[in-house]
């Protein structure tokens, strides 16, 4: 009975500070090639009720950073540094046993394919209900009975008879459900969304992110969501957080960040999202180049070989010196143009674009 | 599930057919005469000729097979051996036994020797594979790797005669192999096919070794045992509540496809400690081209492989949900 009392303990020396605080991580692993930046000292807070929206592309650390919270990683061949608090407790470096009681209890994942990331061998009833079970001291008769209302409360007809089939006889969509399902059986604090909706096609997509905020809103669970889709972003989240080469280079409100981006890499991102209503000849505009191996990721500035403004910048700061995010709170960025510049390029030659 | 019985029992049924059936038609492609070897050596044309007809084969090949094929359904009157009830295989043309129950004799020390030497296989193979899974990159999977590597590499003929001149001969531990029924004595039935077991198992057991350990190594990179772990699972329990389960497929597939291979194995088996079992009729029917037994040994041989394969295909369904609708 300690064990449960322990986990609700109150605020220790800390005092009280944001719901979930990442500070200064960096994930590394080590291959045969070398080793692998994947995440450099990255940083981010976390509001209870909130949605803070992780975006970049494939490999800029979105994933990894999120793993580390839940501890996830392999430690035979992942170096962590940094600090991950969750309320008043460090996550890097817990016990592993403390880990295990944190997952799926107060912290859970749902992960972008729901065919994959579901056991083929056991029933849903039987994969929520286990989740319910190891953290809840649940019997197998409460666990059923648990899982049947989650299934109900994901949207699922008929979960009474439902809860008995396996994941390949739901659709995609449902799939996704019955992942939400799972990972909110033990209503979790903490909600990480790794690209929820990326393997669903459209229409269910709004259908999920209408749900996980319904169920936000329902129990003041915050949630990170991982995506490549601003769309996504600017419909669910409260914060962005756009990542670069394992890097946060630009972070701040959604409206700020959407509707007044400042850094080139976001400006890009933006750039090459389709829009309905642009005429249909116009080719979308890629980020030019390719993400940087974080093997060796570039010095200075890791999106310097791909930035059509560098040479705005006087000297060869953007290649020698990696740029801080500036100012310290708010809508902050990590690039060497002046505010001023930004607004500049910004008004003038990407917003007719957008 | 019921259709998908049916379907299978009937597939083996034609197996059963097309595999006699080359068996019978191959024997005679071969340039032997077994009505020669039963007239001696002095042979008088006329006495040809009678025990021809008296073997049935004055009559044309696919009659012949006709009849060999009904006596096992309805039992067959043989002129040179007498009457011969079904389910019906023929006289042995060298031995002049039943073939029927000469197999029948024989079946138990087969599959003992099988038998015993599967349950090795799957518990010792399998369990030392899951612990070189679990102990990844540690001494212990570097252990259970490289003695793999050297079972898989080794001979029956070679490690039995050493095996007995170890244990049985210089050490006494275990009494020199042979069979003794079950029936009689269980305990002697044990340790008398000990030796065997393990002989026969040795080179099977390390490639389930090498095999489990590779597919748990893939199966704990699998993204619903991720999951598992992301809700909160033990380690143990997703080691062997889900990866496992994930492991079992390509395993019972593996033994499935083995099974033949276990069954030719039990033959040489039996050949080096001299066991009187079914591989020994197989060796000698061979030797004095004895039609009937060979293609008695070949079918039960067959029979045996369809059944469990079917068997295998049913543990596929209980194991994985995906395959029940099928």
């Amino acid at each position: 009975m300690t064990t449960v009392t322990w986990e609700r303990e109150p605020a220790g020396p800390r005092g009280p500070g944001p719901f979930l605080s990442v500070r200064d991580l960096s994930v590394q692993f080590s291959t045969e090639d070398g080793v692998v930046h994947a995440v450099d000292r990255l940083s981010y807070d976390l509001e209870k009720g909130t949605t803070l929206g992780i975006v970049g592309e494939s490999g800029s650390g979105k994933s990894v950073s999120t793993l580390t919270i839940l501890g996830l990683h392999d430690p035979a061949v992942t170096k962590i540094g940094g600090e991950v608090w969750l309320e008043d407790r460090q996550l890097v470096g817990a016990p592993r046993a403390a880990m295990e009681k944190l997952r799926g209890d107060r912290i859970a994942m749902i992960f972008q394919d729901p065919l994959t990331s579901l056991s083929p061998y056991h029933t849903v009833g039987r994969q929520i209900g286990e989740t319910y079970r190891k953290h809840k001291g649940a019997s197998k008769r409460e666990a059923r009975d648990r899982a049947i209302e989650m299934l109900r409360r994901v949207g699922i007809p008929h979960a009474q008879t439902r809860v008995d089939d396996y994941p390949h006889q739901f659709s995609g969509g449902m799939r996704q459900r019955v992942m939400i399902a799972m990972a909110l059986v033990c209503d979790p604090d903490l909600l990480i969304a790794d690209e929820p909706t990326t393997a669903l096609d459209v229409t269910v997509q709004a259908q999920i992110l209408d749900l996980l905020k319904e169920l936000q809103q329902q129990f003041g669970t915050s949630i990170i969501l991982i995506t490549h889709d601003l769309g996504v972003v600017a419909r669910t989240a409260h914060d962005v957080l756009v990542m670069y080469a394992g890097r946060a280079i630009e972070q701040g409100g959604v409206r700020e960040v959407l509707r007044e981006p400042r850094h080139p890499y976001t400006w890009g991102l933006l750039g090459s999202m389709p829009r309905l209503d642009s005429n249909v000849d116009l080719p979308l505009l890629p980020v030019r180049g390719t993400p940087p191996s974080l093997l060796n990721p570039p010095p200075g500035c890791p999106f310097h070989p791909r930035c059509d403004y560098r040479d705005r910048v006087p000297g060869d700061m953007c290649e020698t010196e990696r740029p801080e995010l500036s100012p310290a709170s708010g809508h902050r960025d990590a690039c060497y143009l002046t505010l001023a510049q930004k607004r500049e390029i910004f008004d003038g030659q990407i917003k007719g674009r957008l | 599930m019921f259709r998908f019985f049916v379907r299978r029992v009937i597939g083996a049924a034609v197996i059963l057919l097309i595999i006699s059936a080359v068996t019978f038609f191959l024997f005679y492609a071969v340039p032997r005469d077994p009505a020669r070897a039963f007239c001696g050596k002095i042979c008088p044309p006329q006495n040809l000729e009678l025990i021809r007809h008296n073997l049935g084969m004055d009559e044309p090949l696919f009659v012949q097979y006709l009849h060999w094929l009904g006596g096992i359904f309805t039992g067959r009157d043989l002129v040179q051996f007498g009457t011969c009830d079904a389910p019906c295989l023929g006289y042995s043309f060298a031995t002049q036994e039943p073939v029927f129950s000469a197999i029948v004799d024989r079946f138990p020390v087969t599959l003992s020797v099988t038998a015993g030497a599967a349950v090795v296989i799957l518990s010792f193979g399998v369990i030392t594979g899951m612990i070189a899974a679990w102990q990844q990159g540690r001494p212990l999977d570097k252990i259970a790797s490289t003695s793999s590597v050297i079972g898989a590499s080794l001979q029956i003929y070679f490690v039995g005669p050493l095996l007995v001149f170890f244990i049985v001969d210089s050490m006494g531990l275990l009494p020199r192999p042979r069979y003794i029924p079950f029936t009689e004595d269980p305990v002697g039935w044990f340790v008398h096919l000990l030796i065997p077991w393990v002989v026969l198992s040795i080179i099977f057991t390390a490639n389930y070794t090498r095999m489990t350990r590779s597919v748990m190594v893939e199966q704990l990179a699998e993204d619903y045992v991720r999951t598992a772990r992301a809700k909160g699972m033990s380690s143990r329990t997703v080691f062997l509540r889900f990866a496992w389960r994930g492991a079992m497929i390509p395993i019972v597939t593996i033994f499935g496809v083995d099974l033949a291979t276990l069954l030719g194995g039990a033959i040489i088996t039996e050949q080096t400690f001299t066991l009187h079992g079914i591989g020994e009729l197989a060796v000698r029917a061979v030797q004095n081209t004895d039609l009937p037994m060979l293609l008695g040994v070949t079918l039960v041989g067959a029979f045996a492989i369809v059944v469990l394969n079917i068997v295998v295909d049913v543990l596929y369904a209980v194991i994985d949900p995906r395959v029940r609708l099928t």
